[in-house]
């Protein structure tokens, strides 16, 4: 079963040909389900090899599979080569399973879209590339995909492109993608110079004999981090997604939550060899991420546009992820990851649900009270709103304690006190989400009130099950603290062994520690989901007050960051482009050519009035030459 | 006996259609159609007969021509130029396709300077002797002149004198050049001087003093067609108002007469001066590219956006050229027949549309994926290619271009790689103004998708695209023996500090 893994990205591949080849004519449902069912062989084969991989030793679960040649000059090599490790798989089976989840609903979702053949092509295109980038044994197939799935994000987000609006978000999010690339790229080329080869399994032993804080260390790692800023929506890199919920809902769910967003988390967790070599490095993870936890928290507080709020809390949620990542917590960080694939891939399809219920509104000031004409929604939307929020026993509760905990016992105590703070927000932020949707009393037009339905089986279905997941996913990591045996860790760790994680860091912290940390996390949590409904459930004069603060502004504007950036990069950056056009290249250069060719007519001009002919003035010409020819042989033979 | 073949069988039909009555508009159209189909079939079999893994000339052919001042018909072809060949040959077929229903008038003067044209850009990649080369490379300029200046758009006059004197004035500088080459290279048969390229090169032993003359006299031809900057300012009239076919081969094939020369002439020849000129030519390449980047991305006509866009992409390929390493000189050679491939579908492209609207302006534009969703599916593809994207040619290009360049001066390739940022805005941006939104325009409401024979056109250099980003290694291969053959010059002229990771 492990040697066929290579399939496993090319099902959605043979999709997109099939489909935007052969299906010409072909109606929905076949088109969804085709498109479904090669992501459905994805996660099956995907199954085997995690359950071969499982009946192996720890020490040999590893495996690399060589295809071809792809780029060779000189001595740089690179093959289309994957490698399944317990890493590559866990995040197999989430972009698999939750992709076909997310295939599932869009059958539903997109019903009756002239686009729907086009979008099933671009998003088994995305799987494709995810799928590519997660399992790439080099860091240039890793690029491949982490490129392919950025195309695939900025065709989705423009996928209704008669919106100008939305066609912008598009081209943003790619731009801004680049520039994050730009440091990838770079580290890539530092990598190979270095250590000359480009290959994971490779340059682990390699970089293992550099001395910890190496200057070249330092430099990849941060190069790399600049990739996964971009990629992964940290500050200050983070406002392509916001904008990116122009998309489909369930390409909000799949592409900006659940999966390629989390590819820098991932990208970082896989380059651990090399991070855990730089302390500078780490730091700087840390910070960026901790304080884009906070940060993009304190945005989603005010936000009106259900997928706004979750976008914002995606990127804060993500800034935990490499918060973790910075302490050195990469299993904590890949836990929290498919954690919050789970809950929040079910809060964006329940957000889709809505909507769709709601005709296509977003925002919820015109919604509320939900809760009984969308029951399944309902449910499951506060399943994973109670996970993402840390209530204990759900999924969000274990991997972002585990995160907490293990900033706090790293000896990060501002960054932990900045987390802590983040979560407080967190919790604060969904509540609120939830009732303004789902309770009181309905605020749209009666018409859309009238129009209100539940979502159709193909759309509750995924919802279920990724609730159920929200609630019960936790457990696999389970900490020992809890009694639990941490199999989540366990089987991660010959991945991350240089950091040896779980196990030996644990001893770092007291267990009455672990445990005080854990009552704080959770009273915290419950002080934000209390202050939600004390001022959200009824009619509060605070929040009347504080809708009109300075504050308020401040955190509706999102701090102003996008309209700084276009006054501060974007417009100068195509004025000077327009000046540099029309008075550099046009003005000066081309000036200077046509200047030049002025410069001989006129001297041509000049000339030509010398051929007059009249045969006096020849013969004068004549004598006054002879005569500087006699000055000049005189002056030289007698001086 | 092939290459003579690849080279004449354009000109014998340029003849062949003198013949044919000059109403003769279809018949005109399918014998050029004939004609360029059977040199893209005849070079095939030379790719077909190409050895992979040598190094040297194959397929050489030498005869007497001007024996009295040792002037050969001296033909043969290396890893360097079998793909600039195979491209040349291809895209004169898809050329005349393209043709087909936009050139209406003076149908049989069109097929004939285009045909010729064709022979003088096979024969300028398969010349192994200098005065054959300078005899081609001007062979080249006469057609291209009636091209833009009859057939080109409204201001085809300025654009196609300007283009001619721009040229002119670096060939006769790389006369003198080739005459002082000629002048010290003796044959060792017979003892006279002789215009054989491979004695030439063996016998190049230049004083550092006389290295950079000879560097500039020939570089300075080779960079105005590259183009560098500043001497790119011809480009962007001259592709703007050439028609379709001629902007396609002035971007495809044309350019690339320059990046050729550096590689054939200026490297091997002279690689003391070579290396002195390293920092000028990489700053100006990187000029090149972020500049042209810039300006290409506010100008309000596509097709001067795709020339200046140009401009950006043969940046990338003298600064991979100049890295003096086998990965960056692979790259850059790759990336020569990646341009060609794109830009030349990119101007197909606009093309298409020009022929349905009669304009190139964006502005008269918007919506247009609405419309033609076959054409803007193609466009993207190629615009993707452009950008560099992985999976697509341009990457694998691009980036052993900067992987080269990063090995030797880390520096310029930091600068390089942003210039992929700016790929990325310029097109992006155009793209989404042409086809994104509500369609805005009346006019473009009935606008019909591409046909069949225009799809197709586009479609092969699609498939080729995908092709070489997926699997470059054909050509990978066969180009790096010749390569390391050009750096060996390097080592043997004592150049030590070479640039090799």
């Amino acid at each position: 079963m492990l040697d066929l893994a290579y399939l496993i990205p090319f099902f959605p591949l043979l999709g997109v040909v099939l489909n935007a080849f052969f299906m010409r004519r072909a109606g929905e449902k076949t088109v969804g389900v085709l498109a479904s069912g090669m992501i459905g062989l994805s996660f099956l084969f995907a199954c085997g090899a995690f359950f071969t991989m499982l009946g192996m030793a720890p020490a040999s679960r590893r495996l690399e599979i060589e295809l071809f040649t792809w780029v060779a000059a000189g001595k740089f090599e690179a093959p289309v080569a994957f490698l399944i490790d317990p890493l590559s798989l866990v995040m197999m089976l989430v972009v698999s399973g939750v992709s076909f989840l997310i295939h599932v609903y869009s059958i539903g979702y997109m019903r009756g879209d002239p686009g729907f053949r086009r979008y099933f092509v671009f998003l088994n295109l995305f799987v494709f590339f995810m799928l590519l980038l997660v399992m790439g044994g080099n860091f240039l197939i890793m690029f491949v995909g982490w490129e392919g799935v950025g195309l695939c994000s900025y065709l989705l987000i423009g996928f209704w492109y008669t919106d100008d609006a939305k066609a912008t978000a598009g081209k943003k999010a790619f731009i801004v993608n680049r520039i994050g690339d730009f440091g990838f790229l770079i580290a890539i080329f530092l990598i190979w110079t270095s250590f000359g080869t480009v290959q994971f399994t490779k340059l682990i032993p390699m970089a293992s004999l550099y001395p910890v804080g190496s200057g070249v260390i330092t430099a990849i790692c941060l190069l790399l981090f600049m990739g996964a800023v971009g990629k992964s929506a940290q500050f200050p890199l983070y406002v392509w997604l916001p904008d990116a919920m122009a998309g489909p809902t369930p390409v909000s769910a799949l592409i900006h939550a659940a999966t390629m967003v989390t590819a820098g988390v991932y990208m970082v967790a896989r380059a651990n060899f090399f991070f855990t070599l730089s302390p500078a490095a780490m730091t700087v993870v840390a910070i960026v991420g901790g304080g884009t936890a906070l940060f993009a928290a304190t945005i989603g507080l005010v936000q009106n546009d259900i997928k706004k709020v979750l976008a914002y809390s995606t990127v804060s949620q993500l800034g935990f992820m490499f918060l973790a990542c910075g302490v050195g917590a990469y299993v904590a960080a890949i836990f929290h990851l498919v954690m919050h694939a789970f809950f929040k891939g079910l809060l964006f399809l329940g957000s889709g649900s809505v909507i769709h219920g709601m005709s296509g509104e977003q925002d919820i000031r015109h919604m509320g009270g939900l809760k009984s004409k969308m029951p399944v929604t309902y449910w499951t939307f506060l399943a994973g709103t109670l996970a993402i929020a840390g209530v204990p026993g759900l999924a969000g509760f274990f991997s972002k304690d585990e995160i907490l905990w293990k900033t706090f016992s790293g000896g990060q105590t501002v960054l932990w006190l900045v987390g802590l703070t983040a979560a407080f927000c967190t919790a604060f932020y969904m509540f609120r989400l939830v009732y303004l949707t789902f309770h009181g009393k309905f605020r749209g037009a009666k018409s859309a009130e009238h129009h209100l339905h539940e979502s159709p089986r193909t759309m509750t279905v995924p919802l279920i099950i990724l609730a159920v997941l929200s609630v019960i996913g936790g457990y696999i990591g389970l900490p020992h603290i809890l009694g639990g045996t941490n199999p989540f860790g366990q089987w991660l760790d010959p991945v991350m062994r240089p950091v040896a994680e779980g196990e030996v860091m644990a001893h770092h912290g007291e267990a009455a520690t672990e445990v005080t940390l854990m009552i704080v996390s959770v009273l915290i949590a419950l002080a934000g989901i209390y202050l939600a409904h004390s001022w959200y459930m009824k009619k509060s004069e605070t929040v009347k007050a504080l809708g009109e603060s300075a504050l308020h502004t401040m955190l509706l504007n999102k701090y102003w960051v996008d309209e700084i950036y276009s006054i501060g990069i974007v417009q100068p950056f195509v004025k000077g482009s327009e000046l540099l056009a029309r008075y550099f290249d046009m003005g000066t250069i081309d000036g200077l050519v046509n200047g030049l060719g002025s410069f001989f007519s006129w001297v041509g001009g000049g000339v030509r009035r010398m051929q007059t002919g009249v045969v006096q003035n020849y013969a004068l010409f004549m004598g006054i030459g002879l005569l500087a020819v006699l000055a000049a042989f005189l002056m030289t033979t007698l001086g | 006996m092939i290459l003579s073949l690849c080279i004449a069988l354009p000109a014998a039909t340029a003849f062949l259609l003198l013949l044919l009555p000059r109403l003769a508009a279809q018949a005109v159209r399918w014998v050029a159609l004939l004609g360029t189909l059977a040199t893209f079939i005849v070079s095939l079999v030379m790719f077909a007969n190409f050895r992979a893994g040598e190094a040297g000339f194959q397929m050489v052919e030498k005869q007497p021509w001007i024996a009295s001042i040792g002037v050969d018909w001296h033909l043969g072809v290396d890893g360097i130029s079998l793909f600039l060949i195979l491209l040349t040959t291809l895209l004169s077929v898809l050329c005349i396709i393209s043709s087909w229903s936009s050139i209406n008038e003076r149908v049989k003067e069109f097929h004939f300077f285009f045909l010729l044209l064709e022979t003088g850009m096979v024969g300028v990649f398969c010349a192994l002797d200098l005065f054959l080369f300078y005899v081609m490379w001007e062979v080249m300029l006469v057609p291209m002149f009636f091209l833009i200046g009859v057939w080109g758009g409204s201001r085809r006059v300025y654009a196609t004198i300007k283009f001619i004197l721009f040229t002119m004035a670096g060939s006769v500088l790389m006369l003198v050049g080739i005459l002082y080459v000629y002048f010290h290279t003796t044959d060792p048969a017979t003892g006279a001087h002789t215009f054989n390229l491979l004695v030439a090169m063996e016998q190049a032993h230049y004083a550092l003093e006389v290295q950079r003359w000879l560097f500039l006299a020939f570089g300075i031809a080779f960079a105005i067609k590259v183009p560098l900057f500043p001497l790119h300012t011809w480009l962007p009239d001259a592709h703007t108002e050439a028609p379709t076919a001629g902007s396609v081969m002035l971007a495809g094939v044309l350019l690339k007469m320059g990046t050729y020369g550096f590689l054939r002439f200026c490297l091997p020849m002279f690689p003391l001066a070579t290396m002195q000129f390293v920092p000028l030519i990489s700053v100006l390449a990187l000029i090149g590219i972020l500049y042209g980047a810039m300006v290409a991305m506010v100008q309000k006509d596509i097709k001067r956006l795709v020339a200046y866009s140009s401009v950006a992409h043969l940046g990338f390929v003298m600064l991979g050229m100049f890295a003096l390493n086998i990965e960056g000189l692979t790259g850059s050679l790759l990336q020569q027949i990646n341009h060609g491939i794109s830009t030349g579908a990119l101007f197909l492209l606009v093309g298409v549309l020009y022929d349905r609207r009669h304009t190139r302006l964006v502005s008269d534009y918007g919506g247009v994926a609405k419309v033609m969703p076959v054409y803007a599916t193609l466009f993207m593809i190629i615009a993707l290619s452009s950008i560099g994207l992985p999976g697509l040619n341009g990457f694998v290009g691009e980036f052993l271009i900067l992987l080269g360049t990063f090995a030797s001066n880390a520096f310029y390739a930091v600068l390089g790689t942003a210039g992929i940022i700016l790929a990325a805005v310029y097109l992006l941006w155009m793209y989404q103004r042409v086809f994104f939104g509500e369609v805005s325009h009346e006019e473009n409401l009935k606008l019909k998708d591409v046909t069949l024979r225009e799809g197709f056109v586009i479609a092969v250099l699609v498939v080729l695209t995908i092709w070489i980003g997926v699997y470059p290694d054909p050509l990978l291969s066969r180009m790096q023996p010749s390569l390391e053959l050009v750096l060996s010059r390097f080592q043997a002229a004592g150049v030590s500090q070479l640039l090799v990771p």
